[in-house]
């Protein structure tokens, strides 16, 4: 499945890994913060509400 | 009908609201097709190995990392004189994205460095005004979150933005500037054919292609969510009054 890397596969799989990880983690947080604030928001309005 | 009017928040969540999946989708398939391409389907090059697969994320995320602070230069200009609110925090959620891009690009070059170069690290040109850029990132994401006032951490931050794009222009430039590094010279141009084989050309033009939508995208998503907060604040304060 994986292609031979010969030597250099510790490089290019780490680099890979160190690279996915940091953007799912970038998505990730984003998605939850999204998440938090719609909730918040939704919370203050209804106590608004008169 | 002007491009201002987007500057309203309201318009900017109804429109963000409709680009949002579709740029959700294309950024999701250059990136797939791109890296799946560019991972397994290409050779490895008669220099440097397998290592030439580093070049799918190191290219584009290096590149985000300079452009991005050059969008957050241009928001926060437009924030100093018209003193939109949208803008101000356009900037303020494209820092992050930003400073994982620099992360990316930094330690992709750092693994990339040390089976060419020979070393990890070097005080080279290109890769000292890259790590000054990502103190200036940090550094813009810390003053944001010090400074309690929205409109006087827009001002501030805005400030810091002109001085870091120094910074950020002369990571662009540095290999052209200084020719006593390590890192080699810009080998994408605009103005001249590339000199990368079409096999890398292609998948690194669609990763690239793929980090800029996976940018737009996030910077929509945290944008709206630095929206939402804002209108809470002011929800709440209103309430407390």
């Amino acid at each position: 499945m994986i292609p031979d890397l010969g030597k250099y596969a510790t490089d290019v799989l780490s680099a890979y890994a160190i690279a996915i990880l940091l953007l799912v983690a970038l998505v990730a947080v984003s998605l939850r913060q999204s998440a938090k604030a719609r909730k918040a928001l939704q919370d203050a309005e209804q106590r608004a509400k008169p | 009908m002007s491009l201002w009017e987007y500057a309203n928040p309201v318009k900017f969540m109804a429109l963000s609201g409709r680009v949002l999946p579709f740029a959700t989708l294309l950024a999701a398939s250059c990136l797939f097709t791109g890296l799946i391409w560019g991972f397994f389907f290409t050779a490895d090059d008669f220099k440097q190995g397998s290592t030439v697969k580093i070049i799918f994320l190191h290219v584009p995320a290096a590149m985000m990392a300079i452009n991005i602070w050059i969008m957050m230069l241009i928001a926060s200009l437009i924030w100093l004189i018209r003193r939109h609110h949208v803008s101000a925090l356009a900037a303020r959620a494209a820092a992050p994205i930003g400073i994982t891009m620099t992360l990316i690009a930094l330690f992709t070059g750092a693994i990339w460095g040390k089976p060419m170069w020979g070393t990890y690290w070097a005080w080279d040109p290109r890769l000292t005004s890259f790590i000054i850029l990502f103190v200036f990132y940090l550094g813009y994401n810390a003053l944001w979150a010090a400074v309690d006032d929205d409109d006087t951490a827009a001002d501030l931050t805005s400030i810091l933005c002109m001085v870091g794009s120094v910074f950020a222009l002369l990571s662009r430039y540095a290999v052209n500037l200084w020719n006593n590094g390590l890192h080699q010279s810009a080998t994408l141009t605009v103005t001249e054919r590339s000199p990368i084989d079409a096999s890398y050309y292609t998948p690194l033009l669609i990763c690239i292609a793929g980090f800029i939508l996976l940018f737009i995208t996030l910077v929509l998503l945290r944008t709206r969510t630095h929206i939402r907060l804002r209108r809470t604040r002011a929800l709440l304060a209103r309430g407390s009054a």
